[in-house]
């Protein structure tokens, strides 16, 4: 039976009277899956994973996890989620393994119970030779695997993550994602995540709903999100010197042509692999020759863009030096 | 591999137990800090203690310049039996006694206006005083940087109960302060500090019972006041304002009597004063059973007052 593991109706908060965070929010994330909130830097997804995981009361709306009313039975759900936050939350001065007995201790796991746990843990992640080093020498991607490690302690049926490869390179986020990937298999885990990076939310999830201004905009799965976009952007160009535009808008599937002032044609067209070669064929049957063709997907990018009317791209950059100053007081945090 | 819906129960006590041990291991685990830890109340004692040697004023080489006639002569009235004339009496015999008499009143001005002959006795346990303060106001305001760095959040999204975070707080603060007032202690004795020869265990465990009072009293307010600031520095600011001001306005390194009469009535509440009155008592004077219960109700009120309020205020904004 497929239930919905999260259920949020018209979650609100406000922050100051004034501030509208999270603006009557309603989505429903089904057993299994990674759904995703996707989203630029204050739009509001940190604030909805706190509402869910139960740090914030909601100002207005409803949302239970499991059937648990994440106000009124907050204990209930507590124990039920595991929260991966999107800082850096392990303790520097203590170890890895010290942090996840830290974390275990505060779910009452029985001590012999979270020391297996906890070597598991760290195998899994691969930090079981790091274990006995305090945090403050791991690498980036160690720490995000030690908070994921720590995350799943309690063994959560249901799990958050909030940026999970916030402030990480290329590589180690692509090895990051596996680590995401195996770990809901091995735990059989419903996961509910925000991201800013477009390639994450293609990578990982189910599905995507993508807010912006506290405001959910659409929902879908990624696949769902790019066709309705109106499909893939086909060029092509012909050796004769006619305007063909007629010919390609009357091929099945091309929803819009134009000719563009270097004597190319753009083609809008749903399932751009199967409309191409009908095109093609067209135009050939015609007696034109086809010179030069490519077929582009529309990204994630792409939808943002439609959506919202400007590129998530604009405001990685502030995004990276918020991060930056993060760690940098950290560093301050001598006494 | 579904070891799902299990149900361990989070205890208070358990999760008490974690984060205190965390808070220790943390601090323990430095070394910039445990050298900070003896280096400080070293240098107050060498500083204050031995350098501003208030007894040594009356020694009999600050008289040395005091202009005193060879012969001084004295009416035959004021001397008996009585005479005729003058009789002269030599200057030196004069600046002997003063001398004498000098080192004598020196030893009773310092007994009555501290209660010890020496300052550096009283200055060392004033130290104390002054160093559980901070001590405790910096230990509540360490949630500044749990709540900063995301810790925080991530421990209310755990089913720990939430007076276990609070708890944390306000035990860590009053275990550092007793462990550095012991340090303290131990540093004052080797350097000369004459604990009063009733000194026992009891004393001991009045001197700890007194630093948790006063600990949890400052350390709930601060936790409160550093989670509801909006700005990190905030408390830092307000601690650096405060802590001198507290400290001379009560008996921490001067007594209350010599003081303006305006600062006296400040003194009088400072609940340092009251601190520091119970822990000379507990060490360096004799016990006076009438005002070291004065001394402890105060504190108990303090704390009780303090510690109240602020854990409301802090529960109230766990569960925002
Ligand atoms: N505790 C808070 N008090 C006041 N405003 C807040 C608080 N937390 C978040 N906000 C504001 O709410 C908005 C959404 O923030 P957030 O949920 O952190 O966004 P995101 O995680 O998508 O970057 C931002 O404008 C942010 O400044
Ligand atoms: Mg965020």
């Amino acid at each position: 039976m497929v239930e919905n593991v999260i259920v949020a109706d018209g979650l609100t908060r406000i922050f100051n009277k004034t501030l509208v965070a999270v603006d009557h929010v309603s989505f429903s994330v089904r057993e299994g899956e990674i759904f995703g909130f996707l989203g630029p830097n204050g739009a509001g997804k940190t604030t909805t994973i706190n509402m869910l995981i139960t740090v914030l009361k909601p100002t207005e709306g409803s949302a239970s996890i499991l059937g648990y009313d994440i106000v009124k039975q907050a204990n209930n759900v507590r124990k039920v989620i595991g929260v991966v936050p999107q800082e850096y939350t392990a303790d520097e001065d203590l170890t890895g393994y010290e942090n996840i007995m830290l974390c275990a201790d505060l779910y009452g796991i029985p001590r012999e119970v979270a020391r297996k746990r906890a070597l598991e843990l760290l195998e899994l992640v691969e930090l079981a030779n790091f274990k006995d080093r305090k945090v403050e020498t791991y690498s980036g991607g160690m720490r995000r695997r030690l908070e994921l490690a720590c995350g799943l302690v309690n063994r959560p049926r249901v799990l958050f993550l909030d940026e999970p490869t916030l402030g990480l390179d290329v590589q180690t986020r692509a090895a990051t994602w596996d680590y995401i990937k195996r770990l809901k298999e091995e735990y059989e885990m419903t996961i509910f995540m925000t991201t800013h990076y477009l390639e994450e939310a293609d990578a990982l999830c189910n599905r995507i709903a993508i807010i912006d201004h506290g405001k959910i905009i659409v929902t879908g799965s990624p696949e769902e999100l790019k066709n309705a976009l109106g499909g893939d952007i086909i060029t092509i160009s012909i050796k004769e010197d006619a305007d063909v535009s007629e010919v390609i808008r009357n091929v099945e599937h091309v929803k819009e042509v134009v000719k563009m002032e270097n004597g190319s044609y753009r083609i809008k067209a749903e399932l751009g692999e199967v409309t191409t070669p009908l095109i093609i064929e067209a135009l050939r049957s015609r007696g034109y020759t086809v010179t030069r063709l490519s077929l582009t997907e529309p990204t994630l990018n792409d939808v943002y863009l439609e959506y919202t009317g400007k590129t998530m791209r604009d405001t990685e950059g502030s995004r990276e030096e918020f991060h930056a100053q993060r760690i940098m007081l950290r560093r301050a945090r001598a006494r | 591999m579904s070891g799902n819906n299990e149900d361990y129960g989070p205890s208070l006590l358990r999760g008490l137990w974690a984060l205190t041990v965390r808070e220790l291991k943390k601090w323990l685990n430095d070394p910039i800090m445990l050298l900070m830890f003896v280096l400080q109340p070293l240098i107050w004692m060498g500083l204050l203690g031995k350098s501003m040697n208030l007894g040594a004023m009356f020694s009999s080489e600050n008289l040395v310049n005091i202009p005193i006639p060879d012969k001084i002569p004295v009416p035959g009235d004021y001397v008996t039996p009585k005479v005729e004339g003058y009789v002269y009496i030599s200057g030196s015999w004069i600046h002997q006694s003063l001398q004498r008499m000098f080192s004598d009143i020196g030893e009773s001005v310092m007994k009555n206006v501290f209660g010890v002959s020496d300052y550096f006795s009283y200055m060392a346990i004033g130290m104390i005083s002054m160093i559980v303060m901070t001590t405790t106001m910096f230990s509540g305001m360490s949630i500044v940087w749990d709540r900063r760095l995301g810790f925080l959040d991530k421990v209310l999204s755990t089913p720990v109960p939430r007076g276990a975070i609070i708890f944390s707080k306000v035990l860590n603060a009053a275990l550092r302060a007793m462990l550095q007032a012991t340090v303290i202690l131990l540093l004052a004795v080797l350097f000369g500090l004459r604990l009063s020869p009733t000194f026992n265990m009891m004393n001991i465990l009045g001197i700890y019972s007194a630093i948790f009072l006063i600990s949890i009293g400052l350390s709930s307010i601060f936790l409160a006041f550093s989670l509801r600031s909006t700005r990190l520095e905030r408390p830092m600011q307000i601690v650096s304002l405060i802590t001198m001001p507290l400290m001379f306005a009560s008996n921490t390194f001067f007594p209350i009597s010599m003081m303006p009469n305006w600062l006296q009535s400040v003194a009088y509440v400072n609940p340092l004063s009251y601190l520091t009155d119970a822990l000379r008592q507990l060490t360096i004077l004799p016990l006076d059973a009438s005002r070291i219960l004065v001394d402890f109700i105060y504190l108990g009120v303090f704390a009780s007052i303090f510690s109240l309020i602020g854990i409301v205020l802090s529960w109230r904004y766990l569960t925002r």
